[in-house]
């Protein structure tokens, strides 16, 4: 069993490194300018990936039915803009308030240079994953006492308040109130002049890393115990899982991948606006947890793709008024078609494909029976 | 004086609209125990189908007929993507429903054009009044009255009929009462299609007030009203409509002051504060967990 | 079996709602018809100005008719037509679609090329406006239009700089479009100059000493405008109140009446077309006196018709009054008369609103770069770019060292409640 689990690790580890390498050789062969659609739907699919496992963590593994996502990728993304932008351009972003009320931007106190930029990027995912997860902390205490649907609308009904927060005029020192915070480093800073394009090997790379942690914790002790409260939680409490701790561990550690997850959203969007983090968003993620499977890392990360591909660019088409070339007049096709045909996919998804891509299984465990049954015999 | 009376009779009138919403969402819960997230959106779709209808047809005819387009489209929605998902876990059920109000919303900005549409006047009703020199619409001052006569009538079917008996006895007791003989099926359709009633009669109340309808037209009335129905207890009418009128005028008065900026966040701010301080809301039932 | 049934429902359920849908685009048009047929002045106007005009549409319809061959050149439209903005972009649209059935063709560097617009829907919102951006980006696009609104130009703006394509941005307001980004050009005046305009006007018609400003929370449009106005207003020695309400809020009657009590003496509602219309609806049916500034996305047909009939007085900052350029008026109102998606677009009726006339503004000047660059290089577009100036119909574009255009007067218009029309009430100018 152990050697199995183990050998099943080193072909995950094996399988992302083949895919960075092909996306980073894809981006450096294919022509960017025709196939931009392509890099872009896989940026932001690698950052609904990562979001996506962050949320599968609470309501797939550990049970807890939380639509506060999107408020915590707010605050990821505000910290990582407000650390970043580059000190002469905080006069420009800030125009309103004139200037900013913080004066550094961590890639330039790290020495600048690629190496300033790398570490103060990191660093500053790091830390709005940390501002993401002190505040999912603060809201627990509170909140996570609740069961189920009433858990649900508590979250929701945080996200909305954090929004309002960061749109305070009050705050815009800092904030840059209903302003966007732009002019930070973004993926496509990552492109090497002259050299190589490393945009989308830099959002495959990022959010990688961060949901293989997810799934050796999931692997962990701690993983166990999530799924025992998810699966019953009397019978969790009784088996001396301490319920409070692990719920809030869980909660913290969901929205710092989230607030992680937000970061890298503003790097793939450019630019940070709290206007962007609404509830819609939230069950934007949600939708993608249900399609690829409610508990299994490897569906969110197929749904994030398919999903972001599907809506933003092969159903484009739907957008367009269309005529064949024999005159016929295609129906239907006009402005916002695309959504509606978007959301009747997603509704039969739900209501016929209950379980989703995956299930609860994972691309590993669809390997596995077979090598079982030679044992068997 | 008159800024004080023209805050509260707009809280009012927004109280009364939230009410009618809730009580949609506080039916369905008591009895599915699912947050129905379509509710705001079948509001919204009864605004639009008023303004497509009244278009074509004299008032008197158009708005007996989207009253029961309204009630057909809650009754749909309950049987093709809530019926298939009785034995589900509850969060399918509710993802289900944050679907259902995905589709509509996308298929009203397909038919509107992503155009606001203008709701028609409806005599009587848009006539304005004043009143302590604050000129309001009559449909202010006619929907706390009215929502009163329904919340009656309603009570009255719940305790007084038998298909109220059947629907209390569904909401103690799902399984049981399947075992008495009630029709289950049947017992949440008219849930339903009770709930779609108000809702559409809450969408000509509040568009008339308000008359532009876009799309996300429901979405925020049936948050605040989903938050009323929470705040007065799940699953009771009057808590419902005590809900809604405290969240119409707390609306009202942060509105008013200094603080606008936070009118929803306080909504969301008193919402968490009663779940964690008395989960069950204002009027709530207590429920044991059974092992 | 159960299954079966139950996706049955579910399509007859999606059938019905579309069957609802399809037939509403008829009954909207019907409607609107109805409503503007209760005030005989203004459909007598417009029928008068479609029947002036009517042989100009027949001529344009020939030069539509020729067959697409040789080369063509790509223009990008990166415009929304769902969301918020969308009514505005789609009248922003109009335009250029006027435009390019006008003047289908250009020469570039000897060489007659068809031009071909391409759209692509950035839905309002800034988080779908890269990969909209990135669309045109991979259509091969030579130059991109827009966008109407600034948040969403100011998100695909990195998207354009990196594949090195220029865009013109033709009503995006907002300082922060152009500052930073080398490949953004915008044709229209920026926020700070519309607010000192409105602030003038304000003052001088008015003597306004006490201003309550109204905008959605969050929305960098409003929000900027908003602070801007603050800004001149009180420096001038005036007063603000200042409120801000959550996204898609319908009750303003709290607002309005806050305005009567702190005894405003005009009010400043700088907000998208959906929420300009309900201010407006109640602001009627409670009588407001308060004079309403608005700035260029309220003017709108949707807008107008939300006053027409009212005691609600009207004023608001823009780039185009009607009767500015004959021609372009006659031109696009036979054109709007004879298409019928054309007038659902444009909500209804043949009123031009001002977005238009730069949509048309800007598909001209994104010809001028063309011939001037005298390829398809991008290169040589953004080389050209910033020398080529154009007069149009709303008046001599040029552009200074950020790419900003060189404009220093506005229209103030005020709606005529009683006709349904918008009337000129001064040119002003920022000094």
């Amino acid at each position: 069993m152990k050697r199995e689990t183990k050998s099943s690790a080193w072909m995950v580890l094996l399988g992302a490194a083949v895919l960075l390498v092909l996306v980073t050789a894809l981006e450096n062969t294919l022509d960017p300018t025709s196939n931009i659609m392509l890099f872009t739907a896989l940026k932001k699919g690698a950052v609904y990936a990562l979001v996506a496992v962050s949320m599968n963590l609470l309501n797939g593994f550990t049970g807890l039915f939380s639509l506060g996502q999107a408020g915590f990728m707010l605050l990821g993304a505000y910290t990582y803009a407000i650390l970043t932008i580059p000190v002469e351009s905080r006069e420009a972003v800030y125009y309103i308030y004139n200037g900013c009320a913080i004066n550094f931007s961590l890639p330039e106190l790290l020495g600048g240079g690629p190496v300033g930029l790398v570490l103060g990027v990191v660093l500053a995912l790091i830390l709005g994953g940390c501002v993401a997860a002190a505040v999912a902390w603060l809201i627990g205490l509170p909140v996570l006492r609740l069961k189920s649907d009433y858990l649900a609308i508590a979250t929701l009904g945080f996200g909305e308040i954090i929004r309002a927060i960061f749109q305070w005029d009050k705050l815009g020192p800092v904030t840059n109130g209903a302003n966007a915070l732009k002019s930070f480093p973004t993926f496509s800073t990552f492109n090497i002049p002259g050299g190589l394009r490393l945009s989308t090997f830099m959002a495959f790379l990022l959010a990688g890393v961060c949901i293989a942690v997810i799934v050796l914790l999931i692997n962990s002790t701690y993983g166990r115990a999530f799924k025992a409260i998810r699966d019953d939680e009397v019978a969790a409490e009784a088996m001396g899982i301490h319920l409070a701790k692990h719920k809030r561990l869980a909660f913290c550690i969901s929205s710092f991948f989230a607030g992680v997850g937000g970061g890298m959203f503003a790097m793939f969007a450019n630019q940070a606006q709290a206007k962007n983090f609404t509830t819609a968003m939230t069950y934007e993620i949600l939708l993608i947890v249900v399609i690829g499977g409610i508990g299994s890392v490897s569906g969110s990360c197929i749904a994030a793709f398919l999903y972001v591909a599907a809506s933003e660019w092969w159903l484009r088409f739907l957008d367009t008024e269309t005529v064949l070339s024999n005159g016929f007049k295609v129906p239907f096709l006009r402005t916002g078609f695309r959504m509606v045909v978007f959301s009747i996919i997603i509704m039969i998804v739900v209501l016929f494909f209950r379980r989703g891509i995956m299930g609860d299984k994972e691309i590993t465990d669809l390997l596995r029976p077979r090598r079982k049954e030679g044992r068997a015999k | 004086m008159q800024y004080a009376i023209s805050i509260l009779l707009s809280g009012v009138s927004l109280g009364g609209q939230y009410a009618l919403i809730a009580i949609g969402y506080t039916m369905v819960y008591g009895i599915l125990r699912l947050i129905n997230f379509a509710h705001g959106d079948v509001f919204m779709v009864a605004g639009l189908m008023m303004v497509y209808l009244s278009a074509a047809l004299p008032l008197a005819a158009a708005l007996p007929l989207v009253l029961l387009l309204t009630v057909l489209l809650g009754f749909l929605i309950e049987r093709a993507a809530y019926k298939p998902l009785r034995t589900a876990p509850r969060m399918s059920v509710m993802i289900s429903a944050i679907g259902v109000s995905y589709l509509l919303q996308n298929l009203a900005t397909y038919a509107t054009g992503g155009l606001p549409q203008m709701y028609p006047e409806i005599p009587g009703l848009s006539a304005t009044v004043t009143i302590a020199g604050v000129s309001i619409k009559w449909a202010t001052i006619v929907t706390p009255f009215l929502v009163v006569i329904l919340v009656v009538a309603l009570t009255q079917l719940i305790h007084h009929t038998k298909t109220g008996m059947a629907m209390r006895a569904v909401a103690k007791d799902f399984e049981t009462a399947q075992l008495m003989g009630i029709r289950l099926n049947a017992v949440i359709s008219v849930t339903f299609v009770i709930g779609s009633f108000l809702a559409g009669v809450g969408s000509c109340l509040y568009f008339t007030n308000y008359q532009s309808v876009v799309p996300l037209s429901g979405a925020l009335p049936g948050l605040r009203a989903f938050v009323a129905a929470v705040f007065g207890g799940i699953g009771s009418i009057p808590g419902a409509v005590v809900g809604a009128f405290i969240i119409g005028l707390s609306e009202s008065i942060i509105k008013g002051s200094d603080w606008s900026v936070f009118s929803d966040a306080f909504t969301f701010a008193l919402l968490i504060v009663i779940l964690v301080v008395k989960p069950t809301g204002l009027f709530g039932e207590k429920v044991t967990d059974k092992v | 079996m159960k299954k079966v049934l139950a996706m049955i429902l579910a399509l007859s359920l999606v059938l019905s709602l579309a069957a609802c849908s399809g037939g509403s685009g008829d009954s909207t048009s019907g409607g609107d018809a109805q409503q503007s047929g209760d005030s005989s002045a203004s459909g007598g106007d417009a029928q008068q100005s479609g029947d002036s005009s009517a042989s100009g549409g027949d001529a344009q319809q020939g030069g539509d008719s020729s067959a697409p061959s040789g080369d063509t050149v790509r223009i990008g439209v990166f415009e929304p037509s769902t969301g918020d903005s969308g009514p505005g972009g789609k009248q922003e649209m109009l335009g250029m679609q006027y435009a390019n059935k006008e003047t289908p063709t250009v020469e570039i560097g000897g060489k007659t090329y068809n031009v071909e617009l391409v759209y692509a829907d950035n839905g309002s919102t800034s988080d779908k406006a890269p990969t909209a951006a990135a669309e045109l980006v991979s259509k091969g696009v030579s130059l991109v239009l827009g966008s109407y609104g600034s948040g969403v130009s100011m998100a695909g703006g990195p998207v354009f700089n990196d594949a090195g394509l220029c865009a013109i941005g033709v009503t995006c307001t907002n300082p922060g479009v152009t500052a930073g980004n080398d490949y953004y050009f915008r044709i229209c005046f920026l926020d700070n100059f519309q607010a000192q305009v409105l602030v003038n006007f304000a003052q001088d018609k008015f003597s306004a000493k006490k201003a309550y400003l109204l905008g959605e929370l969050g929305n960098e449009y409003d929000q900027g405008l908003i602070t801007f106005f603050e800004q001149t207003f009180t420096s001038a020695g005036g007063e603000v109140v200042k409120d801000s309400f959550p996204s898609n809020t319908s009750d303003f009657t709290t607002f309005l009446n806050k305005a009567v009590s702190v005894g405003a003496d005009v009010i400043f509602c700088p907000v998208s077309i959906a929420y300009a219309t309900q201010i407006i609806k109640q602001a009627a049916s409670m009588n407001l006196e308060i004079p309403l500034l608005g700035s260029d996305t309220l003017d709108s047909n949707k807008v107008l018709e939300a006053a027409q009939g009212s005691g609600v007085q009207l004023y608001v900052s823009t780039f185009y009054q009607e009767g500015g350029s004959a021609a372009f008026d006659d031109g696009i109102k036979a054109w709007l008369n004879e298409d019928s998606t054309a007038m659902t677009n444009n909500g209804g009726n043949d009123t031009i609103a001002a977005v238009t006339a730069m949509g048309y503004d800007a598909y001209y000047v994104a010809l001028e770069v063309l011939k001037s660059a005298g390829s398809l290089d991008l290169a040589a577009i953004k080389a050209a770019l910033p020398g080529v100036t154009y007069t149009g119909v709303s008046g001599a574009i040029g552009f200074d060292a950020t790419g900003d255009a060189v404009r220093d007067t506005a229209y103030i218009k005020t709606s005529d409640n009683a006709n349904g029309v918008w009337t000129l009430e001064t040119v002003q100018t920022a000094s």
